[in-house]
């Protein structure tokens, strides 16, 4: 069988879902025989260098650049996955969603009692950075998702189960105990 | 002396009293019915509209509906379930439910539910609402974003003279629950844990305590809800 090809990324994320895919232990050494890794944080490919089977995002989009690369994974994947509460909900960066973008900046870093060092009262705003949205936004309000996994993080077993029935086109049979929200 | 009648449930026939509703009648003969605003031993109000089931092709709330000799019922159907999974997701997008960070997670009545249903995205965009956290009571967190309006709290925290803790304020989409700001000061702990326990969800949560029950050994992290009546 022909190797698929994996992309993954971390967007409004904390890198807990990825770490949880690394939580399937030695099954790592199976997973190598029947994938091979394109762009992604665990091989440091920074950019697609060919068409991807199954692109895997953890996080919501809570920024320009968040949308421009999970726009660049709807572009290259055939298949896309939420990974985890973030990418499926905006998760717990989505905590500011509903209070204006001005206060929950002016509070970080102007008026938060651990801003002391901002004497100039100064907000980031260097082009280089990504602009912040109006809010977080769920993965499916920005792209087409295709498949959504739950969990904050999923669990390995969630994540090798469904993997597994996706490379091998093998039917996917959820227990009870893997669908979980925290 | 009671009446016994029989009715259909899915095909299957149970016999029951008269007087009781499907709710009842089915839980009491092994049968799972969801629920979330029914509370045993308070009214039915039949406000969430879990309970859905059909009798002669028309939705009914079955908590609110006394069996009666001769009905079929049709519960366990896909076109039920769907609509269930629905209320489900509407609940889940009409509020601020962040599972990671709530108290209640594996004990709450709603994100059981959820996990019963397989809803693994709601099918409705979120609001994402602003919504207030009442901690002005020593005892009790009163927290707007995860309220489902159940009025659970409201038919059964009383004091002694029969005076409600919690009530309804506003209508339509602002309508809240809120606990009475002198009453709330003046509730009792053993109440207050109470309160914290008829709420299906994370919107009333005791002080003191948190995160008590580790994760695994919660209520749902193994079992689904419903199993404790299914036979
Ligand atoms: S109340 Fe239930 S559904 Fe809502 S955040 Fe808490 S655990 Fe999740
Ligand atoms: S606080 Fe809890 S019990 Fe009261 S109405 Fe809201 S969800 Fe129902
Ligand atoms: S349980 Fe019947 S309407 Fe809520």
């Amino acid at each position: 069988m022909e190797k698929k090809i994996i992309a993954t990324t971390s967007l409004a994320g904390c890198f807990g879902c990825h770490m949880s895919v690394l939580d399937i232990d030695e099954r790592i050494l199976e997973l190598i025989e029947l994938v091979e890794f394109n762009k992604s944080p665990v091989d440091d490919i920074k950019t697609f260098t060919k068409p991807v089977d199954i692109g895997i995002i953890e996080g919501g989009c809570c920024n320009s650049e968040n949308v421009e690369v999970l726009r660049s994974f709807r572009k290259n994947c055939k298949i896309l996955i939420s990974l985890g509460e973030c990418a499926i909900m905006g998760g717990l960066p989505a905590l500011r969603n509903g209070i204006p973008i001005e206060e929950c900046l002016n509070e970080a870093y102007i008026n938060g009692p651990t801003v002391g060092l901002n004497t100039q009262h100064i907000l980031p705003n260097d082009d280089e950075l990504p602009m912040l949205l109006d809010k977080v936004y769920p993965c499916h309000e920005i792209v087409k998702i295709d498949y959504y996994l739950p969990g904050c993080p999923p669990s390995a077993e969630l994540i090798w189960d469904a993997l597994v029935a996706l490379i091998t086109g093998s039917k996917l049979d959820l227990p009870y105990e893997v669908i979980k929200f925290d | 002396m009671t009446n016994k009648i029989k009715i259909k449930i899915d095909g299957k026939e149970i016999i029951t009293d008269q007087g009781k509703t499907i709710v009842e009648a089915a839980h009491e003969n092994g049968i799972f019915i969801p629920t979330l605003c029914n509370f045993a031993g308070a009214l039915p109000k039949g406000c969430c509209r879990m309970c859905t089931i059909k009798i002669n092709n028309r939705f009914m709330t079955s908590c609110t509906t006394p069996a009666a000799h001769g009905m079929e019922v049709e519960n366990n159907t896909n076109e039920i379930n769907d609509f269930r999974k629905g209320i489900i997701e509407l609940l889940f997008v009409s509020g601020n439910h962040f599972c990671p960070s709530c108290e209640k997670s594996g004990n709450c009545e709603l994100q059981a539910l959820a996990y019963r249903y397989q809803m693994m995205v709601p099918r409705f965009p979120y609001d994402f609402p602003m919504k207030s956290v009442d901690g002005s009571s020593p005892y009790i967190i009163k927290d707007q974003n995860r309220c489902i309006l159940c009025k659970r709290c409201i038919k059964t925290i009383k004091d002694d003279l029969g005076r409600h803790y919690f009530a309804f304020k506003e209508r339509g989409h602002k309508l809240e629950v809120l606990l009475d700001e002198k009453m709330g000061k003046e509730i009792s702990s053993a109440l207050a844990k109470k309160a914290m326990e008829n709420c299906p969800v994370g919107s009333i949560i005791f002080k003191e305590v948190g995160f008590e029950v580790p994760i695994g050994q919660r209520k749902y992290d193994h079992k689904p809800i419903g199993s404790e009546i299914e036979n």
